[in-house]
């Protein structure tokens, strides 16, 4: 699948070489599939009539589309693979990586520039929650147009309007405009409606990172239904979770290119390998170059466990310091602070913290200089997997950012339940974004 | 698989017996794509549905409106330039005869109004699921219809007040209506596709209905155009409609020529903007 031509070559092969006749029960079947965009956007926000009708009287037989330039964008690049029937694909990648625009040409939102695709079978698509809503429409109105919109006849939504309603839960609000609705309701009302389409083809953009935890679960387990129905689902995701959970094999893409194609568990580890911040350490040797402003700019972030040096694989019982330098400039009346916030690989944030908890730092008149600041995180306090830090500097009243590194830094946390962990000797699954170790007092109180 | 050797139709064609959907770029020219439309006839129905459901949510008149532009631009002009000789007919009462066009140009003007907007009003779903984008331009004018039977009631009764009753010409109405839609379907949809790319489009499309307004025998009769312009001014296709509406519910000579040069520019003006609709297409998700 590792492919580095350059995408015009496929220009050479005529589109229209037969695809081989794909094997019967392949429904999906994608050839060097390539989108270019064009990103000089700056000068050509929606095109300026003015200069297009000068351009077009000046150069009357000049196709300015065909040739290649500069502020060209390759989206994705020579993509290439079959799906067979019935299968629960997953497609992952960084953001930018090209996933939505493979799934905006697959669901025919926009054309391919290069490259083939064949799908057989009757298409959905799921890019957003709640497609075609408009607010100013009741619950029960926006059903029938949303349902329309993705493809639904009318016969076939009322046949199932009452089990729609059942499954968004939406109760007395079906008569009340949308736009009254909690961003909750209208979630669970736009999921209900597209977990009731019944194409043989469905193509499902991240919509599961909205909604509360409960009603995830509900979609998850309504689409694992729809896998097993024999239909063919293509999945977009951030969760690692719900993609191991969903899909037999996945594809790892990397600035428009699959990198990867396989078993989803490998993929998904490749994919974890390659994360950002994968260093425990990050340090910027030029101020000038450095994150920040005139006021405060990161000098370096580092992750030490106890008794080590930088680690990216950390033991969970082992405290961590996160120590970030700055250089600050603040005149005495602005107080920079570092505050660190921490996610988890799905994309959580677990927890934020400001070094404000230094009272005495705090409160102390401040020079120009550098400045580090560590923040003491205890053992037994992280779950397992990757965690994933951004660093800023701030100042207060009013709050204003200074400096920020998104995924400055990334570590590892495993706990090898050797027994005195918060898992103990369980072995299994044991959920939960935190894994504190809590104080328990247990006694016999009666015989 | 049964996939066409033609280029332009291999795109996303539909087997009759299998969806088999082929994606690979698209260039030039391509079929017009109204079987397409035909197809997809259930969510034009349901866009008309959303579009009349909005248009008069949390409006105290609701649907009255309908009927209130077109009546109260009948007492203006009535007022003023109704006032002059010549402007319409001898034998017609003034209010009557310009009420006859304006009902008529104001399913035309709201028409193409609504379909010039209706791809940018539909960013949203255009960028997120797929279905043949001429649904949208095409119901705009569609959810105008309403409106326009509506008016027509409030047009039988107008005549009612100054007792002239229609001829057996009235079962042309139809068909005159028929040539407003494909007229304001013709501009709207190029004008929507346009818009796409040059929201100039949106300040264009009232100075535009304006200036067609007068340019049209919407207030006075085409009688006033000397005859040796008579065709050139057929051109406008709304030439004909009004004056063929007039001639359907008052009476009086039947424009024969100025109908027929009116609805061939009518179905030249629709052809060439689907096709120039269906050129640009492919390009609406990436530049919206």
């Amino acid at each position: 699948m590792i492919d580095t031509a350059d995408p015009k070559a496929s220009l050479a092969a005529p589109l229209a070489a037969p695809l081989g006749a794909p094997a019967s029960d392949v429904v999906i079947s994608v050839r060097g599939l390539a989108k270019k965009y064009r990103i000089g956007l700056e000068r050509d926000p929606y095109g300026r009539l003015s200069e297009t009708l000068w351009n077009a009287l000046s150069f009357p037989f000049h196709r300015g589309r065909d040739e290649e330039r500069k502020d060209d964008f390759w989206a994705l690049r020579d993509i290439t693979f079959d799906v067979p029937r019935g299968s629960v694909m997953a497609i992952i990648g960084r953001n930018g990586s090209g996933k939505s625009t493979l799934l905006k040409i697959l669901s025919r939102i926009t054309d391919p520039t290069l490259g083939r695709a064949e799908l057989h079978g009757r298409v959905g698509s799921l890019l957003e929650v709640g497609t075609g809503f408009h607010p100013e429409l009741t619950g029960r109105e926006n059903i029938f147009l949303s349902g329309a919109i993705l493809g639904m006849k009318r016969a076939e939504i009322l046949r199932k309007f009452d089990e729609i309603i059942d499954f968004a839960d939406i109760g007395q609000f079906l008569n009340t405009p949308v736009k009254r609705y909690s961003s909750g309701m209208k979630v669970r009302l736009g999921f209900a409606v597209a977990a009731f389409l019944e194409p043989e083809i469905l193509f499902i953009d991240e919509v599961l990172a909205v909604g509360d935890a409960e009603f995830q679960k509900k979609c998850l387990g309504k689409m694992s239904e729809i896998g097993e129905g024999g239909r063919t689902v293509i999945f977009v995701s951030h969760s690692m979770p719900a993609v191991l959970r969903l899909c037999n094999r996945a594809i790892l893409l990397d600035k428009g290119r699959a990198i990867v194609d396989g078993p989803t568990h490998e993929v998904v580890r490749r994919y974890l390998e390659s994360g950002p911040g994968q260093s425990s350490a990050r340090e910027w040797a030029d101020p000038a170059a450095a994150p920040g402003d005139d006021v405060a700019r990161l000098k370096s972030v580092r992750v030490v466990p106890a008794g080590g040096g930088p680690g990216e694989e950390i033991d969970i019982r082992l405290p961590i310091d996160i120590e970030v330098e700055y250089w600050s400039k603040a005149p005495g009346d602005l107080r920079p602070s570092v505050n660190l916030h921490f996610y988890n690989d799905e994309g959580t944030l677990l927890f934020i913290n400001n070094d404000w908890n230094d009272r005495k730092w705090w409160a102390s008149s401040r020079r120009p200089g550098v400045v580090k600041s560590v923040c003491h995180i205890p053992g037994n306090f992280l779950a397992e997997g990757r965690v994933i830090v951004t660093a800023v500097v701030s100042t207060y009243n009013p709050t204003f950012v200074r400096a920020i590194e998104r995924d400055a830094v990334a570590f590892m946390i495993v706990d090898r339940s050797d027994g005195d962990g918060v898992r103990g000797e369980f072995a299994n699954d044991f959920p939960g974004a935190v894994r504190p170790m809590l104080d328990w007092d247990v006694r016999q109180i009666a015989p | 698989m049964m996939l066409s050797d033609n280029p332009s139709t291999r795109h996303a064609t539909v087997a009759a017996d299998r969806h088999v959907v082929v994606l690979e770029p698209r260039h030039g020219w391509r079929q017009l794509g109204l079987r397409e439309v035909w197809a997809h006839r259930e969510l034009l129905y349901f866009f008309i549905w959303r579009d009349l459901k909005v248009r008069y949510k949390q409006t105290a008149f609701g649907a009255a409106w309908a009927v209130l532009q077109p009546l109260l631009l009948m007492f203006v002009f009535s007022a003023t330039l109704g006032r002059l000789n010549g402007v319409g007919p001898a034998n017609v009462p003034y209010p009557l005869f310009a009420f006859a066009g304006l009902v008529p140009w104001t399913l035309f003007a709201s028409s193409l109004a609504g379909a010039s907007n209706s791809l940018v009003n539909g960013e949203g779903i255009i960028t997120k699921v797929y279905f043949p984008r001429l649904l949208l331009p095409f119901a705009s004018v569609g959810s105008f219809l309403l409106d326009f039977v509506i008016s027509l009631v409030a047009l039988a009764v107008v005549m009612l007040y100054f007792g002239v009753a229609p001829s057996l010409a009235i079962v042309w109405l139809p068909a005159l209506t028929l040539m407003a839609l494909v007229t304001a379907l013709g501009v709207g949809t190029f004008l929507s596709a346009v818009n796409v790319r040059y929201r100039d489009v949106k300040y264009v499309v009232p100075f535009l209905v304006q200036l067609w307004m007068f340019a049209s025998p919407v207030v006075y009769t085409s009688t006033l155009i000397p005859a040796s312009w008579r065709t050139v001014f057929a051109l406008n296709p709304m030439t004909g409609v009004l004056e063929g509406f007039r001639w359907a519910l008052i009476g009086g000579d039947r424009p024969d020529d100025l109908i027929l040069v009116s609805a061939a520019a009518s179905v030249v003006l629709l052809l060439g903007a689907l096709a120039y609709f269906r050129r640009v297409e492919r390009t609406f998700a990436d530049v919206i």
